[in-house]
């Protein structure tokens, strides 16, 4: 096959959400009435190929997307799939009619719904009853433009299925070079563990759409976390439902955009099951000319889950001019019988006094610069709880901040 | 020894209502071993000359020279007067989320010093000195300034001065909402810093409290952005008795 031509429409938006303050764009639009009423279908027709004034594409430069929403054609021999499985993990695939394959992801936008068709079979990633993983599983996607045009279209589907109370990391890096659209189900039986890592650490030219859903069983913990650093344009959306009473949700995320990359993570915790808990912090920061994030985090609660204990929380940091971050926490709250639900959002630039108060300590601009910015990233990078991942990232931040503040001193 | 001038200060500050003067014609010599105390009623300006031997971008000076050993002060940057020997111990402390209290100590003790100083070394000499400050060891794990209570920042303030080792303290109301056995850690630690006689400390205050337990060599009286009236201790027990009352109604 080929490498994909761009067969998409082109969108009748002309303007990016640009370079002027924060606006409600949206208000132009008829929303929702809740976000329970957002599509969901394993029917690519049944989405329209997006022109960017849709609700859940407003932010994104869906000009720039035309393959990403066409099932065909596609070069899937550019993707690499690296597993590194610790002793007690089941490697194996699962197809259109197995049981695991579609139990917990629908297609929630039409990018998920083409890399559904386009994907004839899933990985499948299985921690058996109560088993306890000492390492991680290390999952490495990678794409190869090679001598192409373009970045090769690609898809993938992941399942991780972790049985009742067996305990488990899994950390998927994707890096090279494609136009990738992913699917991720990540199950969680009763009572089990899963911490979940997704890292983007895209080549510049790459794009990628990605969707996770994750279902959290009975007592069970969910650790998501994303980490975004590399790429043209990623958007991760990560879903998380519950099946069973006393689910615990903790969704974490960083990224950092430099001049033109898109990042852009949405997330929607959906509480229909009593007595759960979800908590969401993504902290970004953004340099360079038009550097831009979009964060959304939708939380719903429905009508029967009641005892529900939710907070939400984005924070970035734009580093220089011209770059933007969009922010915007949805609360949707159906019972009054709840235990707490907030959400906070902020977005600023360094402040002078911190500046002042480290330099008058003889620590120079650029270091105290260095400082902060690991500072605002490190509450977060610590909770992932992942020692390879945290140290990663603290590199890759300092590598980022070498960009716009200099080399480090020490 | 390390000497340093003030000649004719002139300080003004942007505010809502225009470009007001706030220092107007500071004349001060401070020389390493000598205490001096600024006295002063609110308003007077005796933070804006702290803030402006710091260099804090609030402040624009538009008019005299602050010399260290002959240095211009003024044409430096902030981290530079740090690193030529001034300290600034502030009224209210900045927080840094996410930087603990070690890292920060390390960075600035490796930025004034021009190396990072030996690990096991080091972190004896800290423990030493928060031990001296009554702080819990677990301090040095802790973000900044994040969370502390008001006597915690001010020890947290008078740790970095002994730790730092600077030519010149200036101490901007460390005395301020202290209760009296945190004001007695806190002028133990001054009068260590100070007690081998190679630093100038300049202690403003508002209070002729903590006079008590730091013994200044010259008290001067601020009033309107400039001092009036300078004496010995002596001085500070008739501000005590007396009040400021005598010199804002010359004034007016």
């Amino acid at each position: 096959m080929t490498v994909a031509q761009e067969t998409a429409p082109q969108s009748p938006m002309t303007q990016r959400p640009g370079a002027k303050g924060h606006t409600d764009s949206g208000a132009a639009f008829v929303p929702d009435q809740s976000r329970a009423e957002r599509l969901t279908s394993y029917d690519v027709a049944d989405f329209p190929v997006p022109g960017g004034r849709e609700e859940d594409w407003r932010f994104t430069p869906v000009d720039r997307l035309g393959g990403l929403f066409q099932v065909e054609p596609t070069d899937e021999s550019r993707l690499t799939f690296e597993v590194f499985a610790p002793q007690g993990v089941e490697i194996g695939e699962a197809k259109v009619g197995d049981p695991v394959f579609g139990s917990v992801l629908r297609p929630a936008d039409r990018a998920s719904a083409a890399a559904w068709a386009g994907a004839e079979k899933a990985t499948l990633v299985t921690i058996p009853n109560e088993v306890e993983l000492s390492e991680s599983v290390r999952i490495t996607m990678t794409g190869d433009r090679g001598s192409g045009q373009r970045p090769p279209r690609v898809n993938g589907h992941l399942i991780v299925d972790v049985g009742r109370f067996a305990k488990a990391t899994v950390v998927l890096t994707h890096k090279g070079s494609a136009e990738c659209a992913t699917n991720v189900e990540l199950r969680v039986g009763d009572g089990a563990d899963l911490t979940f890592v997704t890292v983007q650490e895209w080549d510049d030219d790459a794009i990628h759409l990605a969707q996770n859903d994750a279902l959290v069983g009975r007592d069970a913990k969910l650790k998501h976390v994303t980490v975004t650093l590399g790429g043209e344009i990623v958007r991760v959306c990560t879903n998380v439902r519950y099946s069973g009473p006393g689910g615990y949700a903790n969704a974490i995320g960083v990224y950092f955009a430099d001049a033109g990359q898109h990042q852009e993570h949405r997330l929607f915790v959906d509480h229909e099951t009593p007595s759960c808990v979800s908590n969401v912090e993504y902290k970004g920061a953004l340099q360079g000319d038009s550097a831009h994030t979009v964060w959304i985090g939708d939380v719903l609660i429905r009508a029967t889950a009641e005892g529900t204990s939710t907070y939400e929380l984005n924070r970035n940091l734009i580093l220089t001019d011209g770059a933007r971050a969009d922010s915007v926490p949805n609360l949707e709250i159906e019972t009054g019988e709840i235990i707490g639900a907030g959400h906070a959002s902020a977005t600023g630039r360094f402040d002078d006094e911190q500046l002042f108060y480290l330099e008058s300590r003889g620590i120079p601009q650029d270091e105290a610069r260095r400082l902060v910015v690991r500072g605002f990233f490190a509450d977060i990078v610590n909770r992932i709880g992942v020692p390879e991942v945290q140290e990663h990232l603290m590199t890759a931040i300092d590598a980022e901040l070498s960009l716009s503040i200099g080399p480090a001193s020490v | 020894m390390a000497t340093l001038e003030i000649r004719d200060l002139h300080v003004t500050v942007d505010t809502e209502n225009g470009v007001k003067e706030i220092l107007r014609g500071v004349d001060l010599t401070v020389k390493a071993g000598e205490t001096h105390a600024i006295m002063g009623p609110n308003g007077s300006g005796k933070s804006t000359l702290a803030y402006s031997i710091a260099g804090h971008p609030k402040y624009t000076v538009t008019q005299g020279t602050v010399t260290l050993d002959g240095q211009d002060v003024l044409a430096m940057k902030v981290d530079q007067r740090a690193r030529a020997g001034i300290f600034l111990a502030m009224q209210y402390p900045i927080e840094v989320p996410g930087v603990t209290v070690s890292n920060f100590l390390r960075t600035a003790k490796t930025a004034i010093d021009g190396e990072a100083p030996k690990l096991r070394l080091w972190v004896k000499q800290m423990k030493a000195a928060m031990a001296e400050l009554r702080m819990d060891p677990d301090f040095a794990d802790r973000n900044v300034n994040e969370g502390f209570s008001g006597g915690e920042k001010k020890r947290h303030e008078i740790l970095q001065m002994e730790l730092l080792h600077p030519k010149m303290a200036i101490l901007d109301e460390t005395d301020s909402g202290l209760d009296v056995d945190a004001l007695k850690v806190v002028s133990e630690g001054v009068n260590r810093a100070a007690a081998g006689g190679d630093v100038g400390v300049l202690l403003i205050t508002h209070y002729t409290r903590i006079l008590r337990y730091i013994k200044p060599d010259f008290v001067h009286v601020f009033i309107e952005g400039r001092i009036v009236e300078e004496g010995g201790s002596e001085l500070a027990d008739r501000l005590e008795d007396e009040g400021y009352d005598r010199f804002v109604k010359v004034e007016a």
